[in-house]
């Protein structure tokens, strides 16, 4: 009982992870129709951004430079997403091909970048008192970070959900979602809800970029492209353009993940996700939510 | 290209790389050894390998328009079940090859038949998916089989004498030029028969080859098994230059890296394709030389971090091509020199 309940609540904080990666994936491709593979590296430049920021105050009390890391690594995030849409996506509107190909060359040149700058072995990521101390539930002890990363995906979900269903943006973003052309028909400037998606999701991916380095307790240049493929699956298994869908998908990917990696061999677990992949995509192309085809 | 001219081009020139492990020149900054070193012929081998490699990528993503980003499971099938055939099993390499060759047809087979129900994009992350699943499985190292991350030497005694030893070089030389030539004349032929052609107007236009009463789905496939087989085929060559398997040539990034060749080189042109593997495996690897000057270690952080990350550079070089160079290399020396290319 007490490993099973340990199991669940690492598998959901690595559902957390995922979702924070797959929710701007999922929103890009619904509204834009980009495989962002840049994603990774708006991932990694995010947990090294953080991470350098904590480490340039090494004097300031050990919360105050954790609250600096998680909120440089959002900013730098979002702001590096907004600039990549900006630069790189703009000029290929109507090139789909064109504008993934630009980010699979981002992701290579951030990454390579990054590993060059810091080198390739993981760096060690502080954690707060309060974090790296346990809490008990279910009758055994769980790091703090779990709950931690649970609770931030949380707060994230319902924020995004807050922006797609009051705001005027999210409005524009929904509509873009289900018929991009209608939404340009009626004169509205779909380009800057482009640009507020790219920000959104790129500071996401670099509060989870952060977020991973305390769950894991390190960041490493690689992490962000092996996390991706898995954001991948959750936005095919979730139904692409649904950010409910990807958040059910995420947990259920990643509680499946864990259990399977523990109580199957290593690797069991990451091996059954690409097979559920393969199932979902037999039974239902469009996946569990089926916003877009 | 008139087929004449383009004889008379082609020919001379594969008589010269041909004749090239008979050559003692050294050209200075472009190779460090001579041409018939061992070293540089190696080199030379893997771009041939590369090139013929990028080709085959070329035949699903540029002529069948089918953005795949799993091919490195393919080229990794075609190194691994060799390597593990040879090595764990004791298999002589010709009945090694044959197991290959079965797998790198089931295989995509397969992994096809599901991810061809997706289309576009969704079909990228789905081939990507799968993938992985591969990459993970080598990393896992099942049974003690793939050699998990510290890759797999290939075992010498099952091997036979030719492919051994530095002296043999020259031999792995010439498989991988007879492979270049073998994927490019199989490629060529595919890309000019009737379902060549249909793959190409799927890619234009998919919705139209439906209504015409051709079925693209299966169309699709066959370009997709075909590009796999010769992808595998190429594997076989690189892990008897390479003397071993690597798991990298499994990971996404081995994909990443293909996409990059062939648009670098141009897509959908078969000889673009090839220059573009060519090169950028030259570049791969003369970068990391390049890197280690001591004109680039005396240069300030700034400079010199960037300029020694190989992948850095090509991943700009990338971004910029696909910007400002739609057609790749290919395409910029189309428009240099039309009258050979018409």
């Amino acid at each position: 009982m007490t490993t099973f309940a340990l199991l669940l609540i690492t598998g959901l904080a690595l559902g957390a992870l995922y979702f924070l990666i797959a929710a701007g994936l999922s929103l890009i491709w619904g509204l834009m129709r980009v495989l962002n593979f840049a994603h990774g590296a708006f991932f990694t430049v995010g947990a090294y951004a953080g991470w350098t920021a904590a480490g340039a105050m090494p004097t300031a009390p050990f919360g105050v430079r954790w609250t600096i890391a998680i909120v440089t690594a959002i900013v730098v995030g979002g702001v590096f997403a907004a600039l990549t849409e900006v630069l790189l996506i703009r000029p290929l509107y109507a090139r789909h091909v064109g504008q993934v190909l630009v980010t699979v060359g981002l992701a290579l040149a951030a990454i390579a970048l990054v590993q060059g700058a810091f080198g390739s072995d993981p760096q060690h990521v502080d954690v707060p008192g309060r974090l790296s101390s346990t809490i008990a539930i279910g009758g055994t002890n769980v790091p703090n970070t779990r709950p931690f990363v649970i609770a931030s995906a949380l707060v994230v979900y319902l924020l995004l959900l807050f922006f797609l269903r009051r705001t005027r943006f999210g409005l524009i973003v929904r509509a873009g979602v289900e018929n991009r052309a209608m939404v340009q028909a009626l004169g509205i400037d779909v380009q800057r809800a482009f640009t507020l998606v790219f920000a959104l999701g790129g500071a996401a991916a670099g509060l989870a970029g952060m977020l991973a380095g305390t769950y894991y307790g390190t960041i490493d240049p690689g992490r962000g492209t092996s996390m991706l493929i898995f954001a991948f699956i959750v936005v095919i298994i979730g139904g692409l353009g649904s950010v409910t869908g990807s958040a059910i998908a995420a947990i259920v990917v990643g509680v499946l993940q864990q259990f399977l990696n523990y109580y199957g061999a290593t690797g069991v677990g990451d091996f059954s996700v690409v097979l559920l992949l393969a199932v979902v995509l037999l039974i239902r192309p469009s996946g569990f939510a089926g916003a877009a085809t | 290209m008139n087929a004449r001219r383009r004889a008379g081009v082609l020919v001379p020139a594969l008589v010269v790389l041909a004749a090239l492990p008979a050559m003692g020149i050294t050209i200075p900054g472009v190779f460090d050894g001579a041409l018939n070193a061992p070293g540089t012929l190696n080199l030379l081998g893997l771009c041939f390998v590369f090139g013929a490699l990028a080709l085959t990528y070329d035949l699903v993503f540029g002529y069948a328009g089918l953005l795949s980003f799993g091919h490195a499971l393919y080229f990794a099938t075609g190194v691994y079940v060799t390597a593990v055939a040879v090595t764990r099993w004791h298999w002589s390499l010709p009945a090694a090859i044959g197991l290959t060759a079965i797998v790198s047809l089931v295989l995509p087979l397969v992994l096809g038949a599901i991810c061809l129900r997706m289309r576009d994009i969704p079909f990228a992350m789905v081939t990507l998916a799968f993938a992985q699943a591969g990459s993970i499985l080598v990393l896992q190292n099942p049974l003690g089989l793939t050699g998990g991350e510290e890759g797999l030497a290939l075992g010498g005694d099952a091997l036979p004498a030719f492919a051994v030893g530095v002296a043999n070089t020259r031999n792995l030389y010439w498989i991988a030029l007879a492979l270049l030539i073998v994927v490019y004349a199989v490629a060529s032929r595919a890309v000019n028969s009737p379902p060549g052609r249909v793959w190409q107007a799927i890619r234009e236009n998919e919705r139209r080859v439906n209504v015409l009463g051709l079925n693209p789905y299966t169309y699709k496939l066959g370009a997709f098994v075909l590009s796999a087989f010769l992808a595998s085929a190429t594997g076989v060559v690189y892990l008897l230059l390479q003397g071993g398997a690597n798991p990298q040539v499994t990971t996404a990034d081995f994909t990443l890296a293909l996409l990059v060749m062939v648009v670098l080189g141009g897509v959908g042109t078969l000889w673009g394709a090839v220059l573009g593997g060519v090169v950028y495996e030259y570049l791969d690897f003369r970068l990391v030389a390049l890197s280690n000057t001591n004109a680039i270690q005396a240069l300030p952080d700034v400079l010199r971090v960037p300029l020694s990350e190989p992948l850095f550079l090509l991943g700009v070089l990338f971004i910029v091509l696909v910007l400002f160079v739609p057609g790749g290399l290919g395409g910029a020396l189309t428009r240099g020199l039309p009258r050979i290319s018409s």
